[in-house]
């Protein structure tokens, strides 16, 4: 699936979207920077309650397909800005956590 | 063994609109030079932890790489103030950084955790005017 597909598929918010023809391999959950560099993989979606602008660099340093910002928090003008510049994609929804991770999973994501 | 520089960059205390971007750029360059995306990745998470240490908790750095064919140089070098406890560091889950910057996802206590997991050899030197890790990625097995 890439992540226009998703988008459409899940209803969710393109904040940023200067790459929505990438391709998505998995998902990863988490807020903690350190350990979403350590343990999410290349074309992962990163599903994360951070909004800050290092979020994206984050994402460009691990081939993050898309960041998608839960539970209604929103990104830093500064995050999306440097989003565009660097292409990365910014999602966002008001679901929780568990429920799009539930729904992922359905989906064989 | 001599090695070829490949980049020098600042690192800005508090800069975390640019907090990163040394990484990056070493990422793109090791890329097009055709390293393994695996030792590509392991630099990132070094590099990365070693960056954003410089952003929070020092007065401003340098991160500084170079490359033989055999191995990947990294050395991060800031102004101060230094790491008062070594030991500790190194301990996960162990951090001094502030509630603020917990908030942001930093200040886990896992930053040189990850960078001792992933590297292949690493020194530190710490004194109150600054701290100097050099980092050894080998290239080759």
């Amino acid at each position: 699936m890439i992540v226009n597909e998703l988008v459409a598929k899940f209803n969710l918010e393109v904040v940023a979207g200067p790459e929505l023809g990438k391709e998505i391999d998995g998902v990863y959950c988490g807020d903690l920077l350190s350990n979403v560099m350590a343990r999410a993989k290349k074309n992962n979606l990163w599903i994360t309650v951070q909004g800050h602008q290092n979020v994206v660099a984050v994402a460009l340093l691990v081939d993050i397909s898309a960041v998608i910002l839960v539970e209604g928090f929103e990104y830093d003008e500064k995050a999306v800005k440097k989003a565009c510049d660097k292409g990365v994609n910014l999602l966002r929804t008001k679901k929780k956590s568990y429920t799009l991770t539930c729904k992922f999973c359905e989906s064989n994501l | 063994m001599s090695k070829q520089k490949l980049m020098e960059k600042e690192i800005e205390s508090f800069d975390f609109q640019s907090g990163g971007e040394a990484s990056s750029q070493l990422k793109n360059m090791l890329r097009k030079l055709g390293v393994d995306s695996k030792i590509v990745r392991k630099t990132a998470i070094v590099t990365y932890e070693l960056e954003m240490n410089v952003v929070i908790h020092s007065e401003g750095g340098r991160l500084k790489a170079a490359v033989s064919a055999q191995e990947l140089e990294i050395d991060v070098i800031d102004d101060g103030p230094g790491i008062p406890d070594l030991d500790k560091a190194f301990t996960p889950g162990f951090s001094t950084a502030s509630d603020e910057i917990r908030e942001m996802g930093f200040g886990a206590g896992m930053g040189l955790v990850n960078v001792k997991r992933y590297a292949d050899k690493i020194d530190v030197e710490s004194s109150e005017n600054g701290t100097h890790v050099k980092v050894i990625i080998k290239l080759v097995n």
